[in-house]
């Protein structure tokens, strides 16, 4: 079902990672991303497995929940996975019809593979464990500087969690709305590529009147519960660091220094 | 002076063309002069289109008077300064629950008018918590928006409100989108914080069953204030009333058409329980 | 009969955390040119159970015959199915796409592959149906007043001529003189052409008026499924269901409890008024025909 997708849904739950600041978070995810794509050999696997898996424990989220985010990017994971077997050149294990698979493309597309996964797994335990205004308040601190040469921080922070509450409805109402033209004979399936695109217009004209029409009247709510822009705000839940907080960034860079050695002196095996 | 006090206003909505001449003019508020006086509880009944929204708008500001003149706890609604004051005393309610929900959990949208009118951290928490207390939702603090039900949802507005201390909260049509569930839950919701914080309100609606316990009754139609009184002296007009295209409730016809043909049982009848007693009195006497 | 559902079953999100079972053994036999009124508090089943009936979902186990026809035969057209059982979704104003008022009409009649022209006859009499004026056909849709677009909505599953017209909550959000215009309006659909019409609702009051038959559900099960009179016999189970009789039925069984003679069946007020006009004057003065 369209509800199912995990992005922007948080799992409340009373744990460690919970609790961390969103920018820990952002940034251990950031260099969790990084050190995936510079990783070399198994012990460093190895530990970028345990980092994941300890955290997630201590994150109590059900296991499912992150796995459900992998479900969305199977095709995109066996493309990928698909394109390094059968296209790396190297030593040769098996070959038919037009289709070689070397060694070095099965290594290629086991660890692209692994890759994905653990970055799906790493933002999902982000997005799960923090609520998106966390999230946004996280950004919208981490960005602030940038306001001093007139980027509008908050208001894009601001955009991105509103967006975030009304993907899910908008979702349902795509759903909705397709299901009710449906009943009036539309087609959504047959057709070439440009008889779909013009089959599309039953479904997008009342999306773009619906999601205009939300926008118009959660303004006004807005400005009827005095929203001013950024200015003279306060917040319900203002960020600062706390023991933790600082612990997990210790925590998180000596990862990232443990990937890095493992990079440079233990490259075995490949 | 009362709470909130219009003289004379007028709405027009002005539709133009591409070159900004004037198309058509439609008059939402037609000479509107109302009184509230602090800590009533008023309903606002009319069908769609009689300017009973139009008339909430500018209560709270989001709309000015395109003449005569609205005073909000004694500020003049129209007047640049005093917006901002003026939509912190009166507090609003719409009818999509979901349209006016800005946080993607509970207590950080209750938290979002205290945190726009600079209210301090400890501050907004205290308040968090008294507000969904007070609509009964605190248990729901944690729960996303989404997952909850249409009452719910509109409960969580109305703390979403409170939380900004209003004198006075404004709900436009709160309960057209729900199931007659949800319709209690926000219709009893209202009365508790009367009763109890002593908030005025000012109920917008067009289900007749909705007013029965309010303390008085505005009837709108075309723009313009058509009837006020007290509940009872309102239900005692079931012609009018569906002159007016309002749903009067059965037990009300019913004790109209009785009196019609003789029986006595009292004018306006709001509640089946009176009815009741009212036919079993007359059988008495009859019998 | 026109449509027979045999035990079906609809589990959403299966196997996930969220896993909700939304229909629970439901059988049902829809007659021809029945009149039928499908009641429930939200979360009920009510429209899961009515997008069955035109296949937009599938049954998670169950079978559904349309004129004797199982609908998940591989060679049944369900196209064919929807063209004859129309649904008018919840709010369906909110599927209006069209410039005009006109073409959005067309859009069904077209998607059956009717010629222009028979699409334009057929646009014209609905909306000649749902009585909106004339001069508005060739504006667009979003110029229109709440009532109206969901006039045209209407007129768009109308004008598709369906055998069963099946409406979803069609007076949610409208005042009350846009329920009772919509209401009269299927009411008349279903004396004028004979169309079987179900019409969802949580409002008992609104359809106790015009239905012949009540089903009631709850939990995803057929909790009732009865003549009103019948139905409303059970108000106290109703109200424990977040359900309510009309307010007349309570009133008539509270005086009934409390010594007075009077028919307890009676749910609109002019049978009420009869009633109690006997009992209290002991003049039969007919049940007149007095709209409330």
């Amino acid at each position: 079902m369209l509800r199912d997708i995990t992005l922007g849904q948080y799992y409340p739950a009373d744990s460690v990672i919970h609790k961390l600041d969103p920018r820990v978070k952002l940034f251990g995810t950031m260099i969790y991303i990084i050190s995936l794509f510079c990783f070399r050999g198994i012990a460093a696997l190895a530990i970028a497995t345990v980092f994941m898996f300890v955290v997630i424990k201590l994150s109590k989220v059900p296991f499912k929940f992150m796995v459900k985010g992998l479900k969305a990017i199977m095709i995109l994971m066996l493309i990928t996975a698909a394109f390094n077997l059968f296209l790396t050149p190297g030593e040769e294990l098996v070959s038919f019809w037009v289709f070689t698979i070397t060694k070095e493309g099965l290594t290629n597309a086991v660890l692209m593979a692994i890759r994905l996964t653990y970055l799906i797994l790493g933002t999902s335990v982000m997005t799960l464990t923090t609520t998106p205004n966390q999230l946004t308040d996280g950004l919208e601190k981490s960005l602030m500087p940038l306001s001093k040469i007139g980027i509008p921080v908050h208001a894009i922070a601001m955009m991105m969690s509103i967006a975030l509450r009304f993907i899910p409805i908008l979702i349902e109402e795509t759903d909705k709305i397709m299901k009710a033209q449906m009943a009036r004979g539309a087609d959504f399936e047959s057709g070439n590529l440009l008889k779909k695109v013009k089959n599309m217009i039953p479904l997008l004209v009342p999306l773009f009147v619906s999601a205009f029409r939300r926008a118009d009247d959660l303004a006004m709510a807005m400005e009827a519960r005095c929203y001013n822009g950024g200015e003279g705000r306060t917040k319900m839940k203002p960020l600062h660091y706390e023991g933790r907080d600082r612990l997990a960034y210790l925590v998180v860079l000596a990862y990232f220094v443990l990937i890095l050695v493992c990079r440079i002196f233990l490259r075995w095996p490949q | 002076m009362g709470i909130i006090k219009a003289r004379q206003l007028v709405h027009e909505y002005i539709r133009r063309d591409e070159e900004g001449n004037v198309e058509s003019i439609q008059t939402a508020l037609d000479h509107v002069d109302l009184d509230v006086q602090a800590g009533e509880f008023i309903a606002i009944l009319g069908h769609n289109g009689s300017g009973k929204s139009t008339l909430a708008k500018h209560i709270n500001a989001l709309l000015s008077p395109s003449e005569g003149s609205l005073w909000v706890d004694g500020k003049d609604v129209s007047e640049e300064e005093n917006i901002l004051a003026v939509r912190q005393t009166a507090g609003m309610v719409f009818q999509n629950p979901d349209n006016q929900i800005i946080a993607s959990v509970v207590e950080e949208d209750v938290g979002f008018g205290p945190e726009n009118i600079g209210v301090p951290t400890d501050e907004i928490w205290r308040r968090v918590e008294e507000s969904l207390g007070a609509v009964g939702m605190l248990k729901y603090r944690h729960h996303s928006p989404n997952k909850l039900s249409g009452g719910q949802k509109q409960r969580v507005a109305i703390a979403g409100v409170v939380a900004m201390q209003p004198k006075c909260i404004v709900l436009d049509e709160p309960t057209a989108m729900l199931d007659p569930n949800g319709r209690k839950e926000v219709i009893r919701t209202a009365h508790e914080l009367n009763e109890k914080k002593g908030v005025t309100i000012i109920l917008i609606t067009h289900y007749m069953e909705e007013v029965v316990d309010a303390d008085k009754v505005i009837v709108m139609d075309a723009g313009k204030v058509v009837m006020q009184g007290t509940p009872r002296e309102i239900f005692s007009q079931v012609g009018k009333l569906k002159e007016y295209r309002l749903d009067v409730p059965q037990v009300t016809i019913l004790a109209d058409l009785l009196r019609q043909s003789g029986i006595d049982v009292p004018i306006g009848v709001l509640r089946r329980e009176e009815l009741v007693d009212a036919i079993l009195r007359a059988a008495q006497i009859t019998g | 009969m026109s449509i027979i559902l045999d035990k079906v079953n609809y589990v959403y999100s299966e196997e996930t955390a969220y896993q909700i079972q939304a229909l629970k053994d439901v059988s049902l036999e829809i007659g021809d040119g029945q009149f039928i009124g499908v009641i429930g508090h939200t979360g009920s089943g009510k429209s899961t159970l009515i997008q069955h009936l035109n296949g937009l979902i599938k049954a998670t186990s169950g079978s559904i015959y349309f004129h004797g026809q199982d609908i998940y035969d591989d060679d049944f057209d369900l196209r064919e199915l929807r063209n004859r059982v129309g649904l008018v979704f919840q709010y369906p104003e909110h599927q209006l796409f069209e410039t005009t008022i006109f073409d959005d009409v067309c859009f069904g009649p077209k998607n059956q592959g009717l010629s222009k022209e028979e699409a334009g006859l057929r646009a014209f009499e609905a909306l000649r149906n749902v009585g909106l004026p004339e001069e508005l056909y060739y504006q667009s849709p979003f110029d229109l007043s709440g009532g109206q677009k969901r006039r045209v909505a209407i007129a768009g599953v109308l004008a598709m001529k369906p055998e069963v017209l099946i409406l979803d909550e069609p007076t949610a959000g409208l005042d009350p003189a846009g329920r009772d215009e919509i209401l009269d309006l299927v009411a008349r659909m279903h004396r004028e052409r004979g169309i079987t019409v179900i019409l969802v609702s949580h409002s008992m009051e609104d359809v106790a008026k015009y239905v012949e038959r009540i089903i009631v559900m709850n939990q995803g099960q057929v909790m009732f499924d009865d003549a009103p009179k019948e139905v409303f016999r059970h108000y106290k189970e109703l109200e424990a269901i977040g359900l309510a009789a009309p307010q007349v039925t309570y009133l008539m069984h509270e005086l009934k409890e409390r010594g007075l003679n009077v028919d307890t069946d009676a749910t609109t007020v002019a049978e009420a008024r009869a009633s109690l006009m006997q009992a209290l004057t002991g003049i039969d003065s007919g049940r007149m025909d007095i709209h409330r």
